[in-house]
C-alpha cells in the first residue's frame, strides 16, 4: 500500500463544498505552509470531524497522502477561540486575517514564524480592545514576511532620508515618498503621527504598540495605507473586507473599539 | 465529455451534456439517465420536460418568507393555523422542510437563500436580510428564531442578524446545539460540548416538555 500518513497542527483558514458531503479545508501549517485537504462526510449531522474543522480552529490532524489531495483522517481542536464566535466585529476582523493568509501564502516549508503571527493575532482578537490596532499590526508583519516590507527609512522615489512631516504613502512604490516627491502617482499624504506609528510597527512587538493611543482618524488612516500596500501586494480584492466595513457601519461600539486603549 | 463515443447520436449527446451539467451527476450517470429517458416511453419523457418547464416558469418566491412557490403568499404563509407572530428563519428552501419534519414548529419561516461568506464575498445584500427586516419592522411578530446552521457562515449571519433586529425589540433566539441523536460524547468538538453543558436542562423540564409537545 503506497499509503502515507502524516500528522500536523494547523489553523483552518477556510471550507469549501465538495459534492454531497465533503469540504475541501484549506489549512496553513508551521512546515507545510497553505495546503488544502478532503474533510470526508463533514456535512452529514453524524461526522466526527466536522465539529473540529470549521475555518479558525486550531487543529491537530491525522492526514493521509491522497493522489492530488490529501485526506484528513482524524482531527482534534486544540483552540477554537470561542470568543471569535461569539462578538461579530472581532470575528469579522478574525476572518478578514484568515483571507489575507488564504491569497498571501503558498506551500513552503518552514513558515513557522508567519504560523506564530496567525495563531498570535486570531488569540489576540479574541481578547483585545484595540481590534482594529491589532489587524493593522499583522498587515504589516505580513508583509514584511512575505517581503513586501514597506520602506519607511528613505523615500523611495529619490533616496533622501525621511524627516516625519510632509510625507507621502505610495503603496505601489513600494513605501514612503518625502515632500519633494510626493506627486507620485497613488501617493496619498501621510500624516506625522501615522508615519511615526507605521515605523513603530515594523520595529515594536504587539504588546508596546498596543500602548499607545490611537484615535478615529489615525486609525482610519493607518487602515487605508496598509490595505492599499495590502492590495498592492496582493494584487487582488480581499473580499472580506466588504464584511469588516459593513460589521463596522451597524456596531454601536466601533468608535470606541476603532483606537488603542 | 471527452469519453462519449462519437457514434452517439447528436440529440442523445445533447441530453448527456445537459444532465452531466447537473450536481453530482459524472459522465456515466449523464449517460445511464440519458439513454433511460431514450427508452421510456414518451408519455414519461414528456412529463420530465414539462417538469423542468414548469420549474422554471410557474415557481417563485413568496413576498413574505422568500420561500419558493407557486402562488403569493405561499401555502404556509396564508395559512391560518400557523402562528403568524412566529419567525423561523432558515438558509436554505430545503431546511424548512428539515424543520417541519421535526413537526414541533407551528410558526412561520423566512429563507435567507444563503449564508453571509465574507471571504466569497457574499455580504449581507446578496442574500434577504433587507426583506426580514422589513418584514419584521412592519410588526405583528413576536419572536425571530434564528435556525442557520451551525457554522461559522451561520454563526455569522445569525450574529449579524441580532445587531440588524436588536432596535425592533423582538424576541430573538438561536435554536440549541448540542449532541445529534446516535452522537458520541467522546468525539464531540469542545464548542458543541461546552455549550451542550452550558444550556443543559434539568431532566424533569425536559420531560415535562416532551409530555406538552406531545412527542416521544
Amino acid at each position: 500500500m503506497a499509503f502515507r500518513i502524516y500528522r500536523t497542527e494547523a489553523v483552518v483558514l477556510r471550507q469549501r463544498r465538495l459534492g454531497d458531503a465533503d469540504k475541501i479545508c484549506v489549512l496553513f501549517t508551521p512546515n507545510l505552509g497553505r495546503i488544502e485537504a478532503v474533510a470526508k462526510g463533514v456535512r452529514r449531522p453524524r461526522s466526527k470531524l466536522a465539529g473540529h474543522l470549521e475555518p479558525l480552529t486550531r487543529v491537530s490532524l491525522l492526514l493521509a497522502k491522497g493522489r492530488s489531495l490529501d485526506t484528513i483522517t482524524q482531527a482534534q481542536a486544540l483552540d477554537s477561540f470561542a470568543p471569535l464566535r461569539e462578538e461579530i466585529e472581532r470575528l469579522s476582523q478574525a476572518l478578514y486575517v484568515a483571507e489575507l493568509v488564504d491569497r498571501m501564502t503558498d506551500a513552503a516549508p518552514d513558515v513557522g514564524g508567519l504560523y506564530r503571527l496567525l495563531v498570535d493575532t486570531i488569540e489576540r482578537l479574541g481578547a483585545t480592545e484595540a481590534l482594529d490596532l491589532a489587524v493593522r499590526w499583522f498587515e504589516m508583519r505580513l508583509l514584511m514576511e512575505q517581503g513586501y516590507q514597506p520602506n519607511l527609512e528613505r523615500c523611495v522615489r529619490c533616496d533622501a532620508e525621511l524627516a516625519p512631516e510632509g510625507n507621502g504613502f505610495a503603496a505601489l512604490a513600494g513605501g514612503v515618498v518625502c515632500p519633494g516627491c510626493c506627486e507620485a502617482p497613488g501617493s496619498r499624504p501621510l500624516s506625522g503621527a501615522a508615519f511615526k506609528l507605521l515605523r513603530y510597527m515594523q520595529r515594536r512587538p504587539f504588546a508596546e504598540v498596543a500602548r499607545v493611543r490611537v484615535d478615529a482618524v489615525l486609525g482610519r488612516e493607518l487602515e487605508t495605507h496598509l490595505r492599499q500596500a495590502v492590495q498592492t501586494a496582493l494584487d487582488q480584492e480581499v473580499k472580506a473586507r466588504e464584511f469588516v466595513d459593513a460589521v463596522r457601519a451597524t456596531s454601536p461600539v466601533a468608535a470606541q473599539r476603532s483606537g488603542g486603549r | 465529455m471527452n469519453g462519449r463515443p462519437l457514434v452517439t447520436a447528436p440529440p442523445v449527446a445533447r441530453l448527456i451534456e445537459a444532465f452531466h451539467r447537473l450536481p453530482g451527476i459524472g459522465p456515466k450517470s449523464a449517460q445511464r439517465l440519458a439513454y433511460h429517458v431514450l427508452r421510456a416511453p414518451r408519455a414519461e419523457a414528456e412529463a420530465l420536460a414539462i417538469a423542468l418547464v414548469d420549474v422554471k416558469d410557474r415557481v417563485r418566491l413568496c413576498g413574505r418568507c422568500q420561500n419558493v412557490t407557486e402562488q403569493d403568499p405561499c401555502d404556509l404563509c396564508s395559512d391560518g393555523a400557523r402562528d403568524q407572530g412566529l419567525i423561523c428563519v432558515v438558509e436554505e428552501p430545503l431546511d424548512t422542510l428539515a424543520v417541519e419534519r421535526a413537526g414541533v414548529y407551528t410558526g412561520l419561516y423566512h429563507v435567507l437563500h444563503g449564508a453571509l461568506s465574507p471571504m466569497d464575498g457574499v455580504g449581507p445584500d446578496k442574500i434577504k436580510i433587507r426583506e426580514l427586516v422589513e418584514r419584521v419592522s412592519h410588526g405583528g411578530v413576536r419572536e425571530v428564531i434564528l435556525a442557520t446552521n451551525a457554522t461559522m457562515e451561520g454563526d455569522a449571519t445569525a450574529s449579524y442578524l441580532v445587531r440588524l433586529l436588536q432596535p425592533s425589540g423582538v424576541a430573538i433566539t438561536r435554536i440549541a446545539r448540542g449532541l445529534p441523536v446516535g452522537a458520541d460524547v467522546e468525539y464531540a468538538d469542545e464548542v458543541t460540548l461546552g455549550r451542550a453543558l452550558r444550556q443543559r436542562v434539568p431532566v424533569e423540564t425536559e420531560e415535562r416538555a416532551a409530555v406538552e409537545g406531545g412527542e416521544r
